[in-house]
């Protein structure tokens, strides 16, 4: 499952400033271990945030997004005490979601 | 067979038999389950739509066209902000905004890594044309802000120069 993500949500001026950061390897698949073994490819492909259940950004990300991703959006209309919800899913099937309510 | 489709659907971990099972429900992609040219993993990758043929793609033209566009602009309307010198490939903070109407896409793309594509975010009409996220790059490159705008695709770049990879060993 994962560990937690922690996420920062603001509203100023009907924005929403939302900052993500996930706990996550992103392995490329690239890489060789010590032994000179090719370490299997595991990263994140999709990730979508959504308020109030509607979807505001959905994602593909490539092994290139850095190990433990930071991402940072903004949308139009939402409102504080309301929740944003940022779900994750990688290579492996493995999935989390984790929600913020709005500051 | 399993009797509902849906809860298989949201199972985060399942074995090889249930796919194999469960994928005779999604037609096609069963069919290749079965066959066994497609992993248990990867037919369920499949499943949440990851656009494998673009993040596919080795150079700027081929991953245009793998998101939905032909050709593309050079814009002075996309800011693409980041480092000059990044000391560590494996970190590069790279952001995206633009001033352009109707943005549906926004995709960092790093011309000499092993693949083009590091991420590609599609917006609502209610986000902001607005990104930041963080990249690895194996070695000082251009970088590439490349944005759907009414449908078509614009792009600003930017030379990061990087002192020490990050593709690891």
């Amino acid at each position: 499952m994962g560990n937690p993500m922690r996420i920062r949500a603001t509203e100023n001026g009907g924005v929403v400033d939302v900052k993500v950061l996930m706990s996550h390897v992103m392995e490329t698949g690239q890489r060789k271990d010590t032994a000179g073994v090719a370490v299997p490819a595991h990263f994140i492909q999709t990730v979508s945030a959504t308020y109030n259940g509607a979807m505001i950004m959905e994602a593909d990300w490539g092994p290139a997004v850095s190990k433990d991703p930071f991402w940072n959006f903004k949308f139009k209309g939402g409102k504080k005490g309301d929740k944003v919800t940022v779900k994750w899913v990688d290579n492996k099937g493995d999935s989390r979601t984790d929600e913020a309510v709005i500051a | 067979m399993i009797k509902d489709e849906k809860e298989f659907g949201m199972k985060a971990t399942f074995t090889r038999r249930q796919a194999l099972q469960g994928g005779a429900a999604y037609g096609a992609l069963g069919l290749f389950v079965a066959a066994g040219l497609v992993t248990p993993q990867q037919a369920l990758a499949q499943q949440a739509a990851w656009n494998k043929a673009a993040f596919d793609t080795t150079d700027i033209d081929a991953t245009a066209k793998a998101l939905g566009g032909g050709g593309f602009a050079p814009s002075d309307k996309i800011t693409l902000t980041g480092p000059d010198i990044a000391e560590n490939g494996a970190v590069v903070p790279v952001g995206v905004a633009t001033t352009l109407p109707n943005v549906t896409q926004i995709a960092i793309l790093v011309e000499k890594n092993p693949n083009t594509l590091a991420a590609n975010f599609k917006m609502s009409k209610d986000a902001e044309p607005f990104v930041t996220t963080r990249v690895k790059m194996g070695q000082s490159s251009n970088v590439y802000a490349m944005v759907q705008s009414d449908g078509k695709l614009y792009v600003a770049k930017k030379e990061i120069k990087v002192t020490l990879g990050g593709c690891g060993g």
